[in-house]
């Protein structure tokens, strides 16, 4: 990384104590960028020891995750993958609303970049709360890291409680079975789940929005399965890509791919009759076929775009 | 109704002892009758003031000869309990547990006078699994029963006093399902758990706690023995802490344990009579537990004190191994030091 972000630090007691305080009478009483950045991290470690810092009924801990967890991702997402977002102006300032994606990519990177280009570049800086499955709520470090991170599981409860307290929620419907595909099915919408996200959408009278995402597919080619692997360690799948486990640890970096990240139309549901429209299995059927179809041109339309994988 | 007798069991426990002495305090109430197997403990005696103490075992019929004579109303159940050392081993706590519960609804169904039942439960009736919503309501179905010890005795208790309002519907019935409680004074595993110098974690795992104050417990209960309040309560403070957080926030450090060593570790804790931890409060450490609080919120129109709070009544009654104004004052001589380095010329600035 060669030039380091100045992340504006919340609740930094430097700088807030800076603007109380009578303005200097010397100049040289000014702090440089250098402890400012200091004085920052200083305030953020001493709310780590403490403990001095909130985390909402879901396990969300904002402070970690914006200082954390998401300042090793800007690289990736601005470097490597050089993301392109669309659309972003169809996701509301404030308010619930359900972002929809396609899923891909054998570990869900598409997820972080997803998260990542939400909180760096919608306007009102929104933070995604992501629907997971429960596999990764069983597994040690990942499952607390990913509730701090804002995630909670793939269940109706939660996606209701979400949304209905004004939180933009995330899903990807296709699961296991998106992320795990081999590569020659890439951009093929897997089976949408049985649409249990267009229910919560239909209870809660909370817009849809359909996200596609173009070049996550590229960036761990999945070849081969291990079934027999993955049956043993109890996995839905264990993923052979042409450098992993060829090249052990350095497989695990991923291919350069040029991402766009298109952030589609809104699909309102608040006029449908509430509560009442999800017990009507046709309507939360055609609706999810609706987001579905919507999902799978708009890959298409992006694909046709695309000049080549990497660039 | 205002009830008129009043019988409380387990009062000889902390809790038990508490809501006695407050609803003695009320002279609205006739009488203030405390069931318990020991004698209270004699500092207790003077805050449990004209509470008439019957030493009786509720696993034996003679609670039902107290509940006939002196024509009880109003029953206060709070004789579930969690830690099987107090108790004299798990065999005598199921036993003090189920057993007890059924004899005294046994003799309360038989009771013409009954007006009333509450029942201090648990917010463990849920268990502890991934597989669970992030936060319980009262009707939820959890995905994992809790297969032993205090939460199992908790779920089968419930169960029997489902069937009494079923045989009794014309008995007013309060089912509180507390969350793990904390405060100035109360001692539960929890609060001992935390009171160890170096707190023994699950690797790999920060669970969401969520705290009851001790005195905002007391309160539900006499407002649901004073009051009519029917229905089955989740009660507990709004907002969670992470496990790591609140060990920190103790001023605590915590070392990780991997979880096959995890059993292990919490046998020899209990061995040494450090903390009563027993196997479900283990997977409680993995995975945590969050109930939605907003049922009684609503009911009562008033909250009990937020999670943060009730752990902050508990941090003040700890010495802190690491202080809030020690890493501050660290904080602020590192700032000190970088500005001096930099004018060196100056006079240093604090």
């Amino acid at each position: 990384m060669s030039e380091a972000r100045v992340i504006p630090l919340r609740g930094g007691g430097a700088a807030a104590a800076r603007q109380d305080a009578p303005p200097p009478t010397e100049p040289v009483a000014e702090p440089s960028a250098w402890e400012q950045k200091l004085a920052g991290g200083l305030a953020f470690l001493r709310r780590r020891i403490t403990g001095d810092y909130e985390i909402d009924d879901f396990g969300f801990d904002k402070d970690l995750t914006e200082h954390v967890i998401m300042p090793p991702l800007r690289p990736l997402y601005d470097k490597w993958f050089r993301v392109e977002t669309r659309g972003l102006d169809n996701v509301p300032d404030t308010g619930g609303a359900l972002i929809v994606a396609n899923h891909s990519g054998t570990i869900p990177v598409d997820a972080l970049m997803t998260t990542l280009a939400l909180h760096d570049h919608h306007p009102a800086h929104r933070c995604l709360r992501l629907l997971g499955a429960d596999l990764v709520f069983t597994m040690p470090l990942i499952a607390p890291l990913a509730r701090k991170g804002g995630n909670t599981l793939a269940c109706n409860a939660d996606a209701e409680r979400l949304l209905s307290d004004d939180e933009l929620v995330g899903v990807f419907p296709e699961g296991f079975k998106g992320i795990g595909k081999p590569f020659s099915e890439r951009y093929k919408l897997q089976r949408f789940g049985r649409g249990g996200f267009v229910s919560a959408a239909l209870r809660t009278g909370k817009p849809i929005i359909p996200v596609s995402i173009v070049g996550a597919e590229e960036i761990f080619p999945l070849i081969g399965n291990s079934k027999s692997l993955a049956r043993l360690l109890n996995l839905p799948y264990v993923p052979i890509t042409p450098t992993f486990p060829l090249l052990g640890p350095l497989g695990l970096i991923p291919l350069p791919s040029k991402w766009i990240i298109e952030f589609g139309e809104p699909i309102e549901t608040a006029h449908l009759g509430g509560p009442a429209a999800a017990e009507d299995p046709m309507l939360v059927f055609n609706l999810t076929d609706q987001v579905r179809e919507t999902i799978q041109s708009t890959l298409y339309t992006l694909l046709m775009q695309r000049r080549s994988v990497f660039f | 109704m205002k009830p008129r007798v009043v019988l409380v069991t387990g009062v000889s426990r902390y809790l038990g002892t508490r809501l006695a002495a407050t609803l003695a305090a009320d002279p609205s109430i006739e009488r203030v009758i405390g069931v318990d197997t020991v004698a209270p403990r004699p500092e207790a005696l003077t805050a449990l003031g004209r509470t008439e103490f019957v030493r009786a075992d509720i696993r034996n019929p003679l609670i039902a000869k107290v509940i006939a004579q002196a024509e009880v109303d109003t029953v206060v159940h709070m004789n579930v309990i969690a830690t099987p050392l107090g108790a004299g081993g798990r065999t005598a706590m199921k036993e003090i547990n189920v057993i007890g519960t059924m004899q005294l609804l046994a003799a309360c169904q038989k009771a013409p006078s009954m007006r009333k039942l509450v029942v201090k439960s648990t917010t463990a009736v849920y268990g502890s699994s991934p597989r669970d919503p992030a936060l319980f309501t009262e009707d939820s179905e959890p995905k994992s029963l809790p297969k032993s010890g205090y939460a199992k005795d908790a779920v089968e208790v419930e169960g029997y006093v489902r069937g009494f309002g079923r045989r009794r519907p014309d008995v007013i019935m309060s089912l509180l399902r507390f969350t793990n409680f904390i405060g100035p004074v109360i001692e539960t595993p929890l609060t001992r758990y935390l009171s160890l110098p170096v707190v023994p974690t699950v690797l790999g795992f920060d669970p969401r706690l969520q705290l009851c104050h001790e005195d905002d417990g007391i309160e539900v209960l006499r407002r649901c023995t004073l009051e009519d309040h029917p229905g089955i309560f989740n009660v507990g403070g709004e907002g969670v802490l992470l496990l790591s957080q609140a060990i920190r926030r103790v001023g605590r450090v915590s070392v990780s344990v991997p979880s096959p060593l995890v059993t292990l570790v919490g046998q020899a804790f209990r061995r040494a009579g450090l903390v009563d931890f027993s196997p479900e409060q283990m997977r409680y450490l993995e995975h945590g537990r969050v109930a939605d609080v907003h049922r009684l919120h609503q009911e009562l129109g008033w909250a009990p004190r937020t999670t943060a709070d009730a752990m902050k009544a508990f941090t003040d009654r700890a010495p802190r191994l690491l202080n809030p104004e020690t890493v501050a004052a660290a904080e602020q001589r590192v700032l000190s030091i970088a500005s001096r380095g930099r004018h060196r010329s100056e006079p240093a600035r604090v």
